[in-house]
């Protein structure tokens, strides 16, 4: 008998505890929710949403060790690169750029089927309906479409800084290589995905490009033939261009950032001053 | 052993002045005043001779009175068997040294090897000079990329998706109608970026103009960074460099224009202004 009081005694003592415990402003709400074993295992020591952040120099420099996007940074920057006129931020935005694409692309990826030919025209119906009948599916694709164009646009503008800023100079050689690399990565990603929407434009200038590698010296036929999973184009080229455009071309694309990135630092950060 | 070892001032001074850097000049002052210790104990400096090696080797036998060899009982029957030159210490000999000149400590006098065992040798590793990296860094002038780089690339995130966003609220995708193998459009143009590959093809035979330029284009352009030994980053140094490239850029651009905007069915030269704009993105 006496247990059972004392066990009640216990429990009334327990919930006594957690009332007086229980919060009562925000800041309580976030010192419980901040102090606990699980957010503290997600956010390592530095990260500023732990509790106990200082902007203290220890503090700053974890904050960029400790996180797994900041990390592709060092600690500390050169201050001139921070100058908007030295890198324009061109180079991110071609990255953010790319984040974009492939999230735009995903959903995109939802609602598409790439298929072609009489009586089955999946992929051009899927199209229209995407911008007719999916929620926001015509401003994504609007998104996706302005997005590809301005990363061609914005990787050949960094390329342009990178030349008259002398940042391929040793070294530095072999990233403005990986660079070229990507140059043409980005252009193949841009021109796969242009025949996705199986229209007259999609279809005429894939037709035009895929003329011109065909005259590849000695192995032009059949460059054109594996290109075009055929003599002309059609159903195959389709399923084969993208299976490029969202797989393979992608999965190139970021083997070869990475190794950029990387480089990035190997090389001891961003070039200059000039 | 522990002890400080003294600096050898001179030595010092003279480095300093002669421009090595301070840690340099330390260790070395370190090592020449160890030198100057030794010279002066009646110590030899340098590696012994083949003779002196064979000399130093029996008299440590000598010594330790034959008993070495059997020292290390426990690890000892497996490796007895080997065949050890007399010019060398067998293992077993060169834990019993080890163990002396540490002064016999209670674990077998070894450092992380147990005296017995037949594993007598330490591995340190010898690396040739070309193998470390040579950091030559100066100060500079830095900031912590948290926060000062990060809210730059976020506002640049922000400014990019608003440009984004706002132009696909305005201007919509072209979808035209359906693919049709066998209505040719008339002009039938390849994406901006390869219209002024397509312009070439106006003046150079396709393989000229839809592979061999773009090929070694690209190649001229990766290998670009290697046939330019001029070291200076400085515009005022390498006009020539920066020419050259505007020369390309700004071709490229014309001819990339002048395929989007000035060339309507056939392909055949318009003025846009006349006869209206033939181009799609
Ligand atoms: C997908 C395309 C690309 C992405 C996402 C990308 C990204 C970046 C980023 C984020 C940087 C850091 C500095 C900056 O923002 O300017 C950088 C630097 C650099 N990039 Fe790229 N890049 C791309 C294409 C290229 C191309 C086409 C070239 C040259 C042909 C190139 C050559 C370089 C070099 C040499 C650096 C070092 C510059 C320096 O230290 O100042 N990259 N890149």
């Amino acid at each position: 008998m006496s247990r059972m009081s004392d066990f009640l005694s216990d429990v009334k003592k327990r919930r006594e505890e957690l009332k007086a415990k229980r919060p009562s402003s925000f800041g309580d709400v976030k010192t419980s929710v901040q102090d606990n074993v699980i957010w503290k295992s997600i956010f390592r020591p530095g990260s500023i949403y732990r509790k106990g952040y200082r902007d203290t120099s220890r503090d700053r420099a974890l904050a960029a060790m400790n996180n797994v996007l900041y990390h592709l940074h060092p600690v500390k920057v050169k201050r001139h690169g921070l100058k908007l006129t030295y890198t324009y931020c061109l180079g991110g935005l071609s990255f953010f750029l790319f984040i974009l694409l492939t999230i735009t692309g995903i959903f995109l990826m939802f609602f598409y089927r790439p298929t072609a030919g009489a009586g089955s025209e999946l992929a051009y119906l899927d199209m229209r309906n995407l911008s007719a009948s999916v929620t926001f599916g015509h401003l994504v694709r609007n998104m996706h479409r302005w997005g590809a164009h301005l990363m061609v646009f914005t990787v050949f503008l960094h390329m342009a800084r990178v030349f008259y800023h002398g940042a391929y100079k040793p070294p530095r050689e072999f990233n403005w290589v990986v660079g070229v690399i990507l140059l043409t990565l980005t252009l193949l990603l841009s021109f796969t995905g242009y025949l996705l929407p199986w229209d007259q434009l999609a279809i005429w200038a894939v037709t035009v490009g895929t003329e011109m590698m065909g005259f590849t010296p000695v192995f032009g036929k059949q460059v054109q033939f594996v290109l075009l999973g055929g003599v002309e184009i059609g159903p195959n080229t389709l399923l084969r261009w993208y299976v490029l455009h969202v797989l393979f071309v992608p999965f190139v694309t970021v083997i070869f950032l990475a190794v950029h990135f990387w480089r990035i630092r190997k090389d001891g950060g961003i070039s200059g001053p000039l | 052993m522990s002890e400080e070892v003294q600096i050898d001032q001179e030595v010092y001074d003279r480095l300093i002045a002669e421009g090595k850097s301070e840690r340099i000049a330390r260790a070395k002052a370190k090592a020449a005043s160890v030198r100057k210790g030794k010279v002066a104990a009646g110590q030899e400096l340098g590696p012994k001779s083949p003779e002196e090696n064979q000399q130093a080797l029996a008299a440590f036998r000598e010594r330790s009175g034959g008993g070495a060899a059997t020292a290390g009982a426990g690890g000892g029957a497996a490796t007895a068997t080997k065949e050890v030159p007399a010019s060398r210490l067998s293992p077993e000999e060169r834990a019993a040294r080890v163990s002396a000149s540490l002064g016999g400590n209670g674990n077998g006098g070894s450092i992380g090897v147990p005296a017995s065992s037949a594993h007598t040798h330490r591995l340190l590793a010898l690396v040739p000079p070309a193998g470390i990296q040579q950091v030559q860094s100066k100060q500079q002038d830095k900031v912590y990329t948290w926060p000062h780089l990060l809210i730059v690339e976020f506002v640049a995130l922000l400014a990019m998706t608003a440009v984004v966003l706002v132009t696909s609220f305005f201007l919509d995708a072209p979808l035209g109608a359906l693919a049709n193998p066998n209505l040719t459009p008339n002009p039938s143009k390849a994406p901006w970026y390869f219209l002024g590959l397509q312009e070439l093809l106006r003046y150079f035979h396709p393989m000229v103009a839809g592979v061999t330029i773009p090929g070694v284009g690209l190649i001229v352009l990766g290998a670009a960074a290697y046939v330019d030994k001029n070291p200076s980053a400085k515009p005022e140094n390498r006009k020539f460099a920066n020419m050259a490239m505007t020369f390309f850029l700004v071709m490229w651009t014309v001819f990339v224009f002048a395929g989007s905007f000035f060339r309507g069915p056939g392909f055949n030269w318009v003025w846009p202004w006349v006869d209206g704009l033939f181009f799609e993105l």
